[in-house]
């Protein structure tokens, strides 16, 4: 098998180790980017879509105002006003925040956080919202405190009606990390990018980061699924 | 079109003397406009670096030369469908090109120009001193090539889509410096206010050469011996130095 894979090599110009160890770099930066933006958008959601629920105005609008922003306005736009817009700030060179945004990459984790946050805030709000009131009015015949209503009964119940729809948010966040390139980082993108401009090769250069998008699509799906047989356990039939 | 009819008359005189010589009709190419290389005058009028290279050379070959102004996308397509029989628009000798057309000896070719904010003071052919400065580059030219290939390692190269982009993170202090293609930095760069020129222009790539069909061997042969003559003659320096401050002969 390894000679094998060391003929393919030999034969072409463009899988060569360099241009390998460039797709793996840029492999490494999608995953972390993706996986980060992720979970600190979904820590972040959770909090908003319980405000975003709420009946007081004050504490509702605001996060509506957050989702109808970052729902409403093209990711690639967001990236570009963080990244070139807070570069033109007067004397931002000049505070700590500059050792923050000067990379490419905390820019486009912040960009792609508040954009995956909104999106996943609308997608829990909905599934709270419909919970069956049956369940919310045991739990208060059961003299639960709200906040223990809301641990106990209302997120799991929503987590449940939740999963499907977030598994393509996560997929969705996975493909528009492509984007990353356009403010210099190298991503499976970028990585590609460089290639192909290096080789004027669009066919070995984009299929071959196709097959790697896909392969990290078949991980998300597979994982998800083994997330919703946990959470739908319930829902099998009884064997036996 | 006067500076036409001046060049096609002079052929002509010249002809008159010389018994043997041919007449000769050529339709040369420009895509316009591209400044300094070509565009038209106020009066309408086609010039340029290569237009007026093109009458020298012109006269130099005692040929009766028409000017014909082509969109780039159709310009080998144009060439290889015989509607002109030369191409002199700025077109970079490319193995890729060379595969469809036969380029003449370069007679051009504008260097990479190193540019940077007016507090940088490191020497730019110093590796020691460029190690860890970030490069700014767009993705593909041969100002990235060189780059990779020189300083690749030792400096970190970030690479561009546009120079407006390149030239953004330049001023938003992301780059140290940048290598662009020096009309480009010359135009963007420089005219802005808090930038400036860092060491010498580097000549890259092969230069920009006339293209013509492949089995056009004989006019090949008879352009490259009127450019080589031109370039001797001191008559390709007093065009270029009409439209450069710089260097840019091949």
């Amino acid at each position: 098998m390894p000679e094998f894979i060391a003929e393919l090599l030999n034969r072409n110009d463009i899988f060569t180790a360099s241009t390998i160890m460039e797709y793996w770099g840029g492999l490494v930066t999608t995953v972390q980017l993706v996986f980060l933006s992720l979970v600190l958008g979904l820590i972040l959601a959770i909090p908003l879509a319980i405000m975003r629920t709420s009946k007081n105005p004050l504490i509702n609008m605001p996060v509506w105002l957050y989702t109808y922003v970052f729902r409403g306005t093209p990711l690639l736009i967001q990236l570009y006003i963080i990244y070139y817009g807070l570069a033109q700030i007067e004397g931002i060179q000049q505070t700590f925040w500059w050792d923050i945004f000067r990379e490419a990459f905390y820019p486009a984790l912040l960009a792609f956080t508040l954009n995956t946050a909104a999106y996943t805030t609308e997608i829990i709000r909905g599934a709270i919202v419909a919970t069956p009131s049956g369940e919310i009015e045991a739990a208060k015949a059961y003299g639960m405190s709200w906040a223990l209503r809301m641990r106990r009964i209302i997120l799991p119940s929503a987590a449940r009606r939740a999963v499907q729809a977030y598994s393509n948010e996560v997929i969705f966040m996975l493909h528009a990390s492509a984007i990353a390139s356009v403010v210099t980082l190298v991503d499976l993108t970028g990585a590609a990018r460089n290639i192909y401009s290096r080789f004027y090769a669009p066919f070995e250069a984009f299929i071959f980061v196709a097959l790697l998008y896909m392969a990290l699509t078949f991980i998300l799906v597979f994982a998800f699924r083994k997330l919703e047989n946990y959470l739908l356990r319930h829902q099998r039939p009884v064997s036996g | 079109m006067r500076k036409m009819i001046v060049a096609a008359s002079v052929a002509l005189a010249m002809m008159a003397g010389v018994a043997n010589a041919q007449e000769r009709d050529l339709r040369i190419a420009f895509d316009v406009p591209y400044e300094p290389f070509e565009y038209k005058d106020e009066n309408g009028e086609l010039t340029g670096f290569e237009v007026e290279l093109a009458e020298a050379m012109c006269e130099e070959m005692n040929a009766n030369c028409e000017f014909v102004i082509q969109a780039w996308d159709g310009m080998i397509p144009g060439l290889l469908a015989r509607k002109f029989d030369l191409i002199m628009s700025s077109m970079s000798i490319t193995p890729e090109r060379a595969e469809r057309v036969l380029f003449s000896e370069p007679y051009y070719n504008t260097p990479g120009g190193w540019f940077a904010r007016e507090d940088f003071d490191t020497d730019v052919t110093d590796m020691d001193a460029m190690e860890g400065k970030t490069v700014g580059v767009q993705r593909g030219t041969t100002m990235d090539t060189y780059v990779t290939e020189e300083m690749g390692g030792i400096v970190n190269i970030k690479r561009y889509t546009t120079a407006d982009d390149m030239v953004l993170d330049l001023e938003g202090q992301r780059l140290d410096v940048v290598f662009v293609d020096y009309p480009v930095g010359e135009q963007t760069i420089l005219g802005k206010e808090g930038f400036k020129e860092v060491g010498e222009p580097v000549k890259l790539g092969q230069g920009v050469g006339v293209a013509m069909r492949k089995r056009d061997e004989e006019l090949a042969e008879e352009v490259n011996a009127a450019l080589a003559t031109l370039k001797e003659d001191g008559t390709y320096d007093t065009i270029m130095e009409k439209y450069f401050a710089y260097d840019i002969k091949m």
